[in-house]
This record gives structure tokens, C-alpha cells and sequence, in this order.
């Protein structure tokens, strides 16, 4: 083990409260330790990193603390105050685990950072990445990154950030390009997540900063120029200060009579009543608990099997980041899925189908268990040219149930 | 639906008329006639109860099905990715249940198994290893108890009293005793040698979820008190509270607590994910934010009586009960006002605080029946006293969303039926 690991094992912090029977070593002997490395600490904190910490924790009033508890310790230890001795810490390592393989890191290992490293090699223009946007992202994102209904919005809000009504998005508020690479490339879209390509990711981000007025309608974003790009807010931020501005402010002796002149009301929360009406919904949800399938038995008519439709209930996970089904519903990324079986294909209104989904509806061809259990198996394989963004449903299974929780609770 | 609207608390809120029916009821009882459930034979002390073989594990009892985790709809887009709120109204001492402890995802609750549970430790490591669950459970483990706290919790009421319940306006905080490896054994596993100076390194922490949540821990912090936890309240941890692997982060903003915890990589720099620059970083009044504000400030809330828990028994005896913590370490001192922060008394402390875990204190008071604006007030062991809402609005303005840690008003009227308000 490295000495510098061991310079940090009695950092500050709630081990000291922990000590009980103090096995091993004297509960004065490790406050004493714990009080020389915090010392330590706050004199070599050079590094953001040792600054926001020594900051965050305002260390040096934990010194004083921790002396006063130094000698408070003996007496807890003495009570036993319900407190629990600390894992052993090891000379040695204990070998558990494996090595990680190369492949396995490479697999997992993909987050980016704001100077650009973990970035892989690969290109995107603005037009594709409108392409990609349209078709993966504006059912919740706006067709212009301008955000829908409550979904978050990605571009504009420019000047806003001292508004009564701050606008954040990746052009106004967000610090580094690097984010939102990493975050669309790991974490969208929003139920298929991780299926971006290398090269579709470029073309998003250079599309998003096309609509926040960031670059020009011929930029290509590539791992080569990705630094250039500098995001307005990008000194927008300090280091948590609050030690200083707010700790000093508010560590006093706190007022106990006559603490001000008089209390008058000046907001009552009934009044914006916002409150959800929540007796209802809380009954409902520990019902439905407790007996598992009566609100899908109830919305089945006939005689589907209710845990085939349980099972479906839980399955559609997988399609209710693009699909509504059920009272209401509408199109998102995907069209709405009400009464899909017997369904001409393609043909919900409103709804911009590809070609292949679209000729087939035209050709009269429809929905039929058979042709809805090739397709979600492999959408792409069965459908060339489809653009539903998914990889298909693994388990056989599940697609039984899928149908028969849409036929459930979608009968228009 | 009968049972339930005679036993739901929340019935007394529909008008005072409610709340003078429930007086008058218990008090002809204890005046007048003999009490039937007394004098009669009751169908629970003749006929039988349920077996031991018909609930494996158990649920509360069919009285208490307003006691559960609740949400608000127009919080967010899609309930998927969204929060709910601990029922702290109606819990009592100070270990939530893990059935109606808060859940707050980005992806939604995924269901991993411990068979496919794999912990990944790369980076600036002597050896990068894979752990499986197993593996995990061959590691001296500790037994701690820890809050939780959104940093969103409160988040709402920055601009005025908003929503009319602690569950709402606190509930975005859960306790429980973990049981788990120290983050420090892992990382000795691995061996930080390559590491070299460990004081400015980073801990990057991901999860294993769609939404692949990541934060940036500074190391001195992750060889501190942070455990690598797979128990809680002595049970596997649930699903929605990542299952079966979750980072513990005593005293820090419950976003760093990563859920289905995959993956550690020792870096030399924070990686600014989006969780820590697009969220849990405050925008002040003058456009500029600030970032890495993990710890949670001392904060308290009164959580009975309060807009959910009405007064029902009439003046008299009247128990106030609420919950305390801080994120720097234990509070020491709770004092209550009942006029709204003109004079304050000292509470009862239910225990000796616990360091980064919730304390819970009383104010018994003798209740004459007359209007009240009810508030409490926390102290911790570093002297911080917490403050009032226009305290922390003149620091920071009223659009940084985290980190709300106001003294909270409730007020009570003569029929005991509390309000969340704002005072001046
Ligand atoms: C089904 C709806 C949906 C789709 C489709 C979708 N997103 Fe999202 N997006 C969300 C939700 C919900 C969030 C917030 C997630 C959270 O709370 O963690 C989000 C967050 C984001 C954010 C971060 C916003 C912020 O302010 O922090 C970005 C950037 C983003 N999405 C980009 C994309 C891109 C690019 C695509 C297409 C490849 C996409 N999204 C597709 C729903 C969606
Ligand atoms: C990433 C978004 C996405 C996901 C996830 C997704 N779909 Fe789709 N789905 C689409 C889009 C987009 C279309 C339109 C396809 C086209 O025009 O080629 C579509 C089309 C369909 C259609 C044809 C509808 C019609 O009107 O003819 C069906 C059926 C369907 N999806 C079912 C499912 C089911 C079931 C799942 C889950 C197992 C699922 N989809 C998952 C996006 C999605």
C-alpha cells in the first residue's frame, strides 16, 4: 500500500465517531492523528481538488472540533454509545477480484473529460446530425433543441442566467463541450440509450451547436478540432464557497427572545395549490401493491391471461421511451400503439413514417401477431429502412406479453 | 375506500367540520356512555386471525396505506426519470422503512441480479480489477447509519411556501443503516501507487443503469467515510435503491450515492459530467454558479404537526415531533418557536445525534388552542446554526434549485389544521 493512502486513512469525518471499544489504538491517539493530518491538509491544499474540499468542510473549524471531541472520546468509548468499531485496515491486499481485461475497460470505460481526453476518433456534420436529432431526439427535444412541454431544452436562453426565470441549456449555462458528448454518447436518447455511434454523436453535439448559434451551418465536429470549440459559460462557475460567505455568517450564539418586532404571514402555499390531491393515488398504489394484477385485470377485456399481462405491463418499458398506448395516447418518437392489432401499418395520422413502413401500410398489408413478432425481434432486419432506433426485443417471450398488455389496455 | 377514509389523516384536512366531528367522538366515549368497543364482543377477540403461512413477508396493515412514498406530476416530463417523497410526516423515530424511503432516478429502477453484478476499478491503478458480488462479500464490512438527502430536497419552496406537506416540501431524505465495504478497501485492492500523489485524484463513480449516472468524488473524501454498500435496515437494498450494489456518501448530496455502482476509475481530473455542471450546481442571482457543493448544510423540519398531520385532539397535551441533521457531522442542539421566530425554547433531543445520520427532537407543550406559526431551528457540532429562507435568498438569490436548507413556517389555526407559509 502506498504511504500516501496511509497519510489519508484518518482523514476527518465520521470514523472518529466510530471508535466505541477503541480496539487497537487509543481514541486520543487517533483524534490526535486526525488533527495533524487535517492540519496538514489544509496547509498543502494547492489543488482545486484539496480547495474545494478543505472549503467544502470548512476543515479548520473541524480542528477545534475534533480537539474538543479528542477528549470527549474516552467517555464515549467508556458508554459504548452504540457505536462500531471500524473495518480492520489490511498490510496487506486481500487478492479478491480479477484483473480487468483490456476489452472489458475499453467497454465500460468511456466517459470523456473536459480536455478532451477519452474522446474516440470519428466526424459529424450539422445536416446529418439534423437528421439523427429529428428523427431520435425531437419527439422530446423540439425539432430545434428548443425543448417540448416539460422535456429539457438544449439550446438558446442566452443572457438569461440573472432573469427571474434563468434558461440553462448546453449553449447558456453548460461549462464544457466535453459533457455533452459524453452525456448524449452514454445516456441518450432518453430508453435506448448507448446505441450512438461514434460518428452520430459528433454529428448531435455539432447540431445542437448549430441551433444554440454556435458555429456555422458547414462545421464538421471531429475529435481533431473538439477543443477548439469553447462554450460561452464556460467561466460561469466558482468553487463551493460557502465556508467563507455563508459558515462565518452563520455560526453564532442564535437569538432566543424578542428576535424580531413582529411575524406577519407574507405567503400561504394554498394558495398557488400545487399540491397534488394525493388520498386517491396513495390507496391506489399500495392496492395495486398488495394484489399485484387488478388494475391490468380490470382493463382486460376477455379472456387474456392477466399475468401475460402483467409480464407485458413490464416488459413495454423497452417502448415507452418512444410509444404511448392506452387512454390518450399520442405520438412521440414513435407512433401512438392503440389498437395495433389488425392496425393497417403505418397509418396513424400525423405521424411521418419511413418509406418501408409507409408502402407497406399503402400495399393494405397489416398488423398480425406473426408480423408484429418478426418485426420486434429484429426491426431493422425485418423492416429494411425502418426508423424505429432499436435493437429488438431479447427475450421471445416478452413479445407475447408486450402484445397482450397493448391489445389490454389499447382497445380504441 | 370506508376504512380507509376513516383512517387517512388527510380526511381531517376536507374542513373543520371533520376535525370537531373526531373531537366530539372521542370525547363521548370518555364522558357519557359505556364504550362499545369496550362493552361489546368484538369479531377480533372471538374469531380467528391470519396464519403464520400466509405472508411470507409482510406489508404494513391495511390502516396505514396512507403512509406511502408519494410524487408530484408536474415535477417532471416523465416519471421515469423523477422523484418521490418519503411519507416523513407519518414516520416516527429515525430509520426509514426502505418501502417508502424516497426514490429519485434518471433512467428508471433496473432490475440487476447479483449473479450479473459486475464492479469494475480502472484508471491510475496498480491493477484494474473486476469484483463480482461475491467477491464484495469477502471484505471486512462496516454497519452504519446515514441520511440521505436529495440536494433538490426543499428545492421547490426557494421562491415561496409552494407545497403543503413535509413529505413535499422535505421529504426528499431517507436514514438507514448500511452495511458495506469501505471505499478505501476496494481502492487498497487495486493499489494507488500508480496514482502517486493521491491529494489532488479523483474517484470517478458511475452506474450501471441506462442513464449511466457519474459523479466526481476528490479522494480524500472517498478514503474518508465512503462505503461501497449492498445492505440496508439489515435487508438487501431495493431495487429502486440500486440493488444490489449502491455508493453510501455520508453527508454529501444524494446524487453522488450512485445507484447499481458499476464502475470506479481513479482519475487526475473531475469529469464534469453532466450531474455535476447541467445539475447540482447552484446558479446565483448574479448569473454566476456555484459548483462541487456536496455537503449538506444543517437543516430541520418540524414533521408533526404539519400540513399532512393536523391537530385532531383539541387544546392540551401536544407532542411536537420533527427530524434534524447535518452534513458536517451531529446536531447538537434543536430549538423550536411556535410565534413564527420572536422567542425560541430549546428542544428534547430524542437521542444523541448521530454524525451525518437524522436526529429526531420533541417539544412537548401544553396547547391552549390558539394560532401558532411553528418552526425549528438546528445546530451542529461545527457551530452552524441554520438559517432563514430570506438569510439564504440574500446569498444566493432565489433560482439555485439545490441546497435549501431554510428554517420551514407552519402555520396552525385554532382547529389545528397547519398550512405551509412564509413569514416576514
Ligand atoms: C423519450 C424522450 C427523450 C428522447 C427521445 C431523448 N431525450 Fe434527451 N432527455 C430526456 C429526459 C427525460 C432527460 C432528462 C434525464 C434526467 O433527468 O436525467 C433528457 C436529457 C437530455 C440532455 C441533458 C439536458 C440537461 O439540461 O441536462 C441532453 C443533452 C439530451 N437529453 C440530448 C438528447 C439527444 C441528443 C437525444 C437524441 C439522440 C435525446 N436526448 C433523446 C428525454 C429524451
Ligand atoms: C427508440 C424509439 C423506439 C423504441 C424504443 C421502440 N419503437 Fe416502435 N417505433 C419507433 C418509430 C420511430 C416507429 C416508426 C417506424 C418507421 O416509420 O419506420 C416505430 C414503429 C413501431 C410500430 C409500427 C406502428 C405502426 O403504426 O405501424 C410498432 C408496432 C412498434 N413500433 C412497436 C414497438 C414496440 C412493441 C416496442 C418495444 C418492444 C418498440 N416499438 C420500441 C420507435 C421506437
Amino acid at each position: 500500500m502506498s504511504k500516501s493512502l496511509n497519510l489519508f486513512l484518518p482523514a476527518i469525518g465520521g470514523t472518529a465517531l466510530m471508535l466505541g471499544g477503541a480496539y487497537g489504538f487509543t481514541s486520543r491517539d487517533y483524534a490526535e492523528q486526525k488533527i495533524e493530518s487535517l492540519e496538514i491538509q489544509v496547509e498543502q491544499s494547492t489543488s482545486t481538488a484539496a480547495d474545494a474540499v478543505a472549503n467544502s468542510r470548512a476543515a479548520e473549524a473541524e480542528i477545534e472540533r475534533l480537539a474538543a471531541e479528542r477528549d470527549e472520546l474516552q467517555v464515549i468509548a467508556a458508554a459504548g454509545g452504540g457505536l462500531t468499531q471500524p473495518a480492520p485496515v489490511a498490510e496487506t491486499v486481500y487478492g479478491l477480484g480479477r484483473e480487468a481485461l483490456p476489452e472489458e475497460i475499453a467497454a465500460w470505460d468511456v466517459d470523456v473529460l473536459p480536455d478532451g481526453r477519452g474522446l474516440p476518433v470519428g466526424s459529424g456534420d450539422v445536416w446529418t446530425g439534423e437528421e439523427l436529432f429529428v428523427e431520435q431526439c425531437a419527439a422530446c427535444h423540439g425539432d430545434f433543441a428548443e425543448g417540448s412541454g416539460n422535456w429539457p431544452v438544449l439550446a438558446g436562453g442566452f443572457g438569461t442566467l440573472s432573469d427571474e426565470d434563468p434558461v440553462k441549456t448546453i449553449g447558456s449555462y453548460w461549462p464544457y463541450l466535453s459533457t455533452s458528448w459524453d452525456y448524449i454518447n452514454r445516456s441518450m436518447p432518453f430508453g435506448n440509450a448507448g446505441t450512438l455511434s461514434a460518428d452520430e454523436t459528433y454529428a448531435i453535439v455539432a447540431y445542437i451547436l448549430y441551433s444554440n448559434d454556435l458555429i456555422d451551418d458547414d462545421f464538421v465536429l471531429s475529435d481533431e478540432n473538439f477543443m477548439d470549440v469553447e462554450l460561452p459559460n464556460a467561466d460561469g462557475f466558482v468553487l463551493d464557497d460557502r465556508a467563507d460567505t455563508e459558515y462565518t455568517v452563520w455560526r453564532t450564539e442564535p437569538c432566543m427572545t424578542d428576535c424580531k418586532d413582529g411575524v406577519e404571514i407574507t405567503m400561504h402555499a394554498s394558495v398557488v395549490d400545487v399540491t397534488p390531491e394525493t388520498e386517491g393515488d396513495a390507496q391506489a398504489s399500495m392496492t395495486e401493491h398488495a394484489a399485484g394484477t387488478d388494475a391490468a385485470a380490470e382493463g382486460a377485456e376477455g379472456a387474456i391471461d392477466p399475468a401475460l399481462i402483467e409480464a407485458g405491463q413490464g416488459a413495454f418499458r423497452q417502448c415507452s421511451s418512444c410509444h404511448e398506448v392506452g387512454e390518450n395516447a399520442s405520438n412521440r418518437t414513435g407512433p401512438e400503439l392503440n389498437g395495433l392489432l389488425g392496425r393497417t401499418i403505418g397509418s396513424v395520422d400525423g405521424f411521418r413514417y419511413s418509406n418501408v413502413m409507409r408502402d407497406a401500410g399503402e400495399a393494405g398489408d397489416t398488423w398480425t401477431a406473426e408480423a408484429l413478432e418478426a418485426f420486434l425481434t429484429d426491426p431493422r432486419g425485418t423492416m429494411s429502412g425502418t426508423k424505429m432506433a432499436f435493437r429488438g426485443v431479447r427475450n421471445p417471450e416478452d413479445i407475447a406479453a408486450i402484445i397482450a398488455y397493448i391489445q389490454s389496455v389499447g382497445t380504441e | 375506500m370506508d376504512e380507509f377514509a376513516k383512517t387517512s389523516r388527510r380526511a381531517f384536512l376536507r374542513g373543520s367540520a371533520a376535525v370537531a366531528a373526531g373531537t366530539v367522538a372521542g370525547q363521548a366515549a370518555a364522558q357519557g356512555a359505556p364504550d362499545p368497543a369496550i362493552t361489546e364482543l368484538q369479531d377480533w377477540a372471538s374469531y380467528l386471525g391470519v396464519g403464520v403461512d400466509e405472508t411470507p413477508y409482510g406489508l404494513p396493515i391495511k390502516f396505514e396505506t396512507d403512509v406511502v412514498r408519494r410524487n408530484v406530476a408536474w415535477l417532471t416530463a416523465s416519471p421515469i426519470s423523477s422523484i418521490n417523497f418519503t411519507p416523513i410526516h407519518a414516520l416516527e423515530g429515525t430509520i426509514t422503512p426502505q418501502g417508502c424511503a424516497f426514490e429519485r432516478h434518471h433512467s428508471g429502477a433496473i432490475e440487476l441480479s447479483k449473479d450479473d453484478y459486475r464492479l469494475m476499478i480502472n484508471g491510475l491503478v496498480d491493477r484494474p480489477l473486476v469484483f463480482t458480488y461475491a467477491d464484495l462479500e469477502r471484505l471486512p464490512r462496516e454497519n452504519h447509519v446515514y441520511f440521505c438527502e436529495c440536494a433538490a430536497n426543499t428545492g421547490m419552496e426557494w421562491a415561496g411556501a409552494q407545497l403543503n406537506g413535509a413529505q413535499f416540501t422535505h421529504g426528499m431524505i431517507h436514514n438507514m443503516e448500511y452495511t458495506g465495504v469501505p471505499l478505501r478497501t476496494l481502492l487498497a485492492e487495486a493499489g494507488l501507487d500508480a496514482a502517486g500523489d493521491l491529494t489532488d485524484k479523483w474517484v470517478y463513480v458511475e452506474g450501471a443503469d441506462a442513464s449511466s449516472n457519474g459523479r466526481s468524488i476528490p479522494m480524500e473524501k472517498a478514503l474518508d467515510d465512503v462505503l461501497v454498500a449492498f445492505k440496508a435496515n439489515g435487508e438487501a437494498l431495493r431495487m429502486e435503491h440500486g440493488y444490489p450494489v449502491r455508493l453510501v456518501v455520508p453527508g454529501w448530496e444524494g446524487n453522488m450515492w450512485i445507484k447499481w455502482l458499476r464502475r470506479i476509475e481513479i482519475t487526475d481530473a473531475a469529469v464534469e459530467s453532466r450531474e455535476e455542471t447541467s445539475k447540482y450546481t447552484d446558479l446565483h442571482e448574479d448569473g454566476v454558479a456555484r459548483k462541487w457543493t456536496w455537503v449538506m448544510d444543517a437543516k430541520s423540519v418540524i414533521t408533526s404537526p404539519s400540513p399532512q398531520m393536523p391537530i385532531t385532539h383539541g387544546p392540551g397535551p401536544l407532542v411536537v415531533s420533527g427530524l434534524a441533521w447535518s452534513g458536517h457531522g451531529k446536531i447538537t442542539r434543536v430549538d423550536v418557536s411556535i410565534d413564527g421566530g420572536v422567542t425560541w425554547e430549546t428542544a428534547r433531543l430524542g437521542k444523541q445525534g448521530d454524525a451525518k445520520a437524522l436526529t429526531r427532537f420533541y417539544y412537548d407543550m401544553d396547547w391552549d388552542g390558539s394560532e401558532m406559526l411553528m418552526q425549528a431551528r438546528a445546530m451542529d457540532d461545527t457551530g452552524y446554526v441554520q438559517p432563514t429562507k430570506d438569510q439564504l435568498r440574500e446569498m444566493r438569490g432565489e433560482n439555485s434549485v439545490y441546497h435549501n436548507n431554510c428554517i420551514q413556517t407552519w402555520f396552525v389555526n385554532e382547529e389545528g389544521v397547519a398550512e405551509n407559509v412564509e413569514v416576514s
